[in-house]
């Protein structure tokens, strides 16, 4: 199997994607992640102001069997969060890298984004996994 | 959204006709005493059905549902034994029955002899010191048995030690309680043998561990077979072991935890005591401890008051641990569920609850040998009790645990547990238990070897199952996305709030 | 079938457990007949006094009411008894659906919009509600003020429960504390306040203008319910509670000696995910017939593990069907019927007690089926008297709790108090002091 891994963005091991856009940074969860979790039921965000260290759980999804966190996969203060996902959840299934973004932020130390993966790393981590 | 269809059964409310009544009473036989007005409500949104409407509603409602007296129903970790009809009369002899908690000791001495003999056995089945009775569930025994283990270390001036070691084979339950009680959960994995893993267990045993959390037989039916070792490095980095007591039918006459070194053990009433389940409860969760815990105890434990001698029986009443954690419920504990466990070790005796635990193993290998063929067993070894196996093969891939489970349904059975513990894909734990017949085992291994043959020539007929039962699979994503959690008839006018339905 | 095994005899399957510890002798006494073990167990059962046979007074959180003749037969209907969780939604659907009506019917008596489908008791509700609050509260807020007039009992289990979380648990310090003193302790730090409602002294506390105080400073407001006084009261939904929680004993399921009973809790839709235990909700099947299923179960301990919103997994479920019962064959009339007998014959109690001498009734608040009663003497002495003497249970000793209470009895009079039993209990303590 293999799962959509845009080029264009970074990821986290946690299974989070994040794209740099001048001070700001936008994240939301990765294919992979929206597949193993299946029908996506509920999404809880945090609200804007809020701040966070890279490796903090900064929402929570759930689908009928399972329920997850999301990690920052940097450090930051969350400027927005896209209610969209949270009045319709299964945005996150449908379009996980475009509509159904999580939160928005502005990065503390933006060279944190070297210690996460590039598209094709990630895509191996993702099939390293699968079995 | 789709137009929602018929129910098999009417809602209560929509039974309802105003002014009916089920049960009529008595006018006052006092005179009236005036009503607060300014603190009457103006309405009650119950319902108003006759008492044949309310026998005929609960009955119908009753007969759509699988049961132990329905059928085979081997639900792995849950021990779906025979609940045997003693049991309920026992617990409704009026003077069980109609006792209030708080009566003074010396008007309720038949209760209080009960809970302490209860004590007494399930210290000596156990091999334990203590026991306390008042936990409601496994869960709360697990949650009791957790705060008093860091009682423990508090009170020894130890406050380094905050970290729990689970295995990851372990019942939810277990590091939720450990949550619960501000703990950190530590998972260790579990070796090719579905044992925990003694290097990693070795790994983490350090002066900051409160203890270790272990069900034996474990969650896969197998006896760890590393015990000593695991109990004795926990015990020499000074942490406690915690035994989850969910599987002791396996183990009832066959050996004592304590006897392993088990510090706490909580006993599930309505698994091993065949106390009934109930739709969800009531359970009943136990706990024994090893003397260095005993103090620590939740409050209050029954205890001789007075010595009896030939001619008077003792006293009995309450009291409190010199350490006690506190209290866990309020009142006595689950003092129905306690009887029930008192007549069931009462009638079986200890050899019994030796033979029960022997016939228990001998009906699960018995199962496993009829259906190896064709379900993969992930560790293989001999089981205890209960074993799991994969519900999924490599000729199938669209076919899951689930998709077996429903179609067992239409073979009349209760499915096996799904999807736990979490270490095995696809999930398929199956506990028969010793109540169960050779024919019974025989007709579940022939549907589950059936199962199996579909699974490969006709994969949709499982896909599609179950097809006999009163309802198809349910749209378990509409559940969570449209929550509907109670019904709110328009016909009753409620207070002011938005309406549900 | 040892063969098919491949195993010689029964003890072979434990060869791998240590030998020393192998098959215990286990000294418990020899096992008996069916017939032997109840000739037993009633022996045992006639040694206790109760209350069909001993006109009740006590209550203090557990009451003796009239449990309609069906609710038992019900109950042990085996498709009821003898079913599990209903994890499988496909042949539960009895189970899920008397569920959901209980659900329903919880949330109609408290006048809230959610409701679980069970914990163990009113105590462990409780304390459940402390834990929702911190969830809601993401753990920013650790302070819990509780009523004096909470019961002793329920406050214990919410510090037995806590004791490990570093909470800071204030308001009843002083027993004689009343509403005004802690709503003064209302801070930006407290998360909730517990009141009970009626309190254990039986008194009716204004709740009135209580929401704002405690939603001003953000904080949850909690209430533990009786759930007969809530057949006639406004329930604590109208007041604005967030959480109503209580023991649900008295709807159907007899006393019998502490257990097992029902703690009941229902609150607001928006706090949904946070609350614990078992919810049903309703759906279709693949066919589209209405049915019903565990719903939202990612909150709990098998899916979310050590996140879980509690470790709850067995709950009350067959005395939850006991209420639903009970409270769709009282129904709305005979449910207010039922509380307006408790309140009547509690306040003719009250009245000729009252006359008594040395007797005092305390009413510095309406009270519904208890109230305080100042004694001339020792509560224990007064009681003795009653059971050796006329076959009384008396009520409950105050002082027991309550400093500036002693020599002051709980007493509680319900439906099945007759007069002649009230009148008893009058001449009794008349002629006892």
């Amino acid at each position: 199997m293999t799962w959509n891994t845009p080029d264009d963005r970074k990821y986290a091991e946690t299974d989070e994607w994040i794209i740099l856009t001048g001070d700001s940074a936008t994240l939301g969860l990765t294919d992979y992640a929206q597949d193993q979790l299946s029908d996506i039921v509920y999404v809880e965000l945090p609200v804007s102001g809020e701040t966070f260290e890279q490796g903090d759980i900064v929402a929570t999804v759930e689908s009928v069997k399972a329920a997850a966190d999301v990690h920052m996969p940097m450090s930051g203060a969350v400027t927005e969060a896209n209610s969209a996902i949270e009045d319709e959840p299964e945005k996150v299934n449908a379009d996980p890298y475009g509509e159904a973004w999580f939160i928005k932020l502005t990065p503390a130390d933006p060279a944190e984004i070297d210690s996460l993966m590039d598209a094709d790393a990630y895509a191996r981590h993702c099939a390293a996994r699968d079995d | 959204m789709s137009a929602l269809g018929s129910r098999l059964e009417p809602l209560v409310y929509d039974l309802s006709r105003p002014g009916r009544s089920g049960a009529p009473l008595p006018e006052p036989d006092v005179p009236h005493a005036e009503l607060p007005s300014d603190l009457l409500r103006e309405e009650l949104g119950l319902p108003e059905i006759t008492q044949l409407d309310a026998v005929r509603h609960f009955q119908r409602l009753s007969q759509l549902n699988h049961s132990i007296d329905t059928g085979f129903y081997p639900l792995g970790s849950c021990t779906m034994k025979y609940n045997p009809r003693i049991n309920e009369d026992a617990a409704r002899l009026p003077g069980f029955l109609h006792a209030h908690p708080l009566q003074e000791a010396n008007t309720v001495q038949g209760s209080l002899a009960l809970m302490y003999e209860l004590q007494e056995w399930l210290k000596e089945i156990g091999g334990f010191a203590g026991v306390s009775l008042q936990p409601a569930a496994g869960a709360h025994g697990e949650l009791t048995g957790i705060l008093m283990m860091r009682a423990y270390h508090l009170a020894r001036g130890d406050m380094a030690r905050h970290k729990i070691l689970i295995p990851d084979s372990a019942h939810g339950t277990n590091p939720a309680s450990t949550t619960m009680s501000g703990l950190e959960v530590i998972e260790l994995p579990s070796d090719g043998r579905g044992n925990v893993d003694v290097k990693a267990l070795r790994a983490e045993c350090g002066e900051d561990v409160v203890g270790l959390m272990i069900t034996n037989p474990n969650t896969l039916g197998l006896f760890e077979e590393h015990i000593e070792e695991v109990v004795q490095l926990t015990r020499d980095c000074g942490g406690l072991i915690y035994g989850d007591g969910a599987n002791m039918n396996a183990l009832t006459g066959v050996i004592r935890p304590g006897d392993f070194g088990f510090d706490v053990m909580h006993y599930n009433l309505h698994k091993t005591f065949s106390t009934p389940h109930g739709g969800g409860g009531p359970g009943s969760g136990p706990v024994g401890v090893s003397e260095r815990m005993a103090d620590y105890l939740p409050s209050p434990i029954v205890a001789i008051i007075e010595e009896g001698d030939e001619k008077e029986p003792p006293l009995y009443g309450f009291a409190a641990p010199p350490k006690t954690i506190g209290r866990m419920k309020a009142f006595n504990g689950q003092f129905g569920v306690l009887v029930r466990a008192y007549a069931y070790i009462r009638i079986h005796g200890a050899a019994g609850l030796r033979a029960n635990a022997e016939h228990a193993v001998l009906n699960a290998n018995y199962l496993l040998s009829k259906v190896r063929a064709e379900y993969h067993l992930p560790f293989e070894r001999a089981c205890l009790h209960e074993f799991v196996v994969e519900g999924r093969w490599r000729g199938a891939p669209d076919v899951h645990a689930l998709d077996v489970s429903k179609r067992l349904m239409d073979f009349g059975f209760h499915p096996p547990t799904n999807y736990f513990p979490l270490i095995v894909h696809e999930a398929l734990m199956i506990e028969p238990t010793e109540t169960e017949s050779r024919e019974t085992l025989d007709a579940f291994a022939d549907a589950l070897l059936q199962i199996a043959a579909t699974a490969r020539d006709n994969p949709e007929e499982l896909r599609g199952a179950p097809h006999t039962t009163p309802v198809a699979r349910m749209d378990e994503v509409r559940a969570a996305r449209q929550l509907v959690l109670c019904c709110r008839p328009k016909f009753l006018s409620e207070p002011a709030q938005a309406p549900y339905t | 079938m040892l063969a098919a095994c491949d195993v010689e005899r029964l003890e072979d399957f434990f060869d791998l457990i240590p030998e020393q510890h192998r098959f215990p002798a286990l000294d418990l006494p020899e096992p008996l007949s069916e017939l032997e073990v109840l000739r037993e167990l009633q022996e045992l059962a006639e040694s206790n006094a109760e209350a069909s046979h001993h006109p009740c007074f006590l209550g203090a959180g557990a009451y003796h009411h009239y449990v309609p003749a069906l609710v038992n037969h019900m109950l042990l209907r085996g498709e009821f008894m003898t079913a599990y969780t209903p994890y499988q939604p496909e042949v539960s659907q009895g189970t899920l659906q008397t569920m959901f009506e209980y659900q329903s019917m919880i949330c109609a008596l408290t006048g809230m919009e959610v409701a679980n489908a069970s914990h163990y008791d009113g105590a462990t509700s409780t304390a459940e509600a402390v834990i929702m609050a911190l969830n809601q509260f993401r753990g920013r807020r650790a302070k819990i003020i509780l009523s004096a007039t909470l019961h002793p009992q329920y406050r214990q289990v919410v510090r037995t429960y806590t004791q490990g979380m570093g909470l800071t648990i204030v308001g009843d310090d002083d027993s004689a504390a009343d509403l005004d003193d802690i709503i003064a302790q209302l801070d930006d730090q407290t998360a909730l306040l517990i009141l009970q409602y009626p309190n254990f002294l039986g008194e009716l506390e204004d709740m009135r203008g209580l929401q704002n105080a405690v939603h001003d400073v953000g904080a949850l407001l909690c209430v533990v319910a009786n759930p007969i006084a809530l057949g006639m009261l406004k329930p604590p939904g109208e007041y604005g509670a967030d959480i109503v929680v209580g023991e649900g004993q008295p709807l159907g399921i007899p006393m019998s000696y502490g257990g097992p009973y029902l703690g009941f809790f229902a609150t607001r839709e928006k706090y949904v995910r946070k609350l614990a235990g078992r919810l049903v909700g309703e759906t279709v099947d693949a066919n589209g017939k209405r049915g019903y299923v565990l719903t939202l179960t990612p909150r709990e301990q098998h899916i979310r593990r050590d996140k879980a919103t509690s470790n709850i997994c067995t709950n009350q479920g067959l005395m939850a069907t006991a209420a639903a019962i009970y409270l769709s064959v009282l129904g709305k009339q005979g449910l207010r019927k039922v509380a307006e007998l408790c309140y009547h014959k509690a306040h003719y109690a009250a009245d000729c007690i009252d006359v008594l001498p040395g007797f005092s009734v305390r009413r510095e608040r309406a009270f519904f089926h208890e109230f305080a009663l100042r004694c001339p003497g020792p509560v224990a002495e007064i009681n003795t008297a009653l059971f050796d003497d006329y076959g009384l249970i008396g009520g409950y000793d105050l002082g027991q709790d309550y400093a500036h209470l002693e020599n002051h009895m709980l007493l509680a009079v319900t439906e099945m108090a007759t007069r002649e039993d009230i009148d008893c209990l009058v001449e009794a303590l008349g002629e006892i002091t």
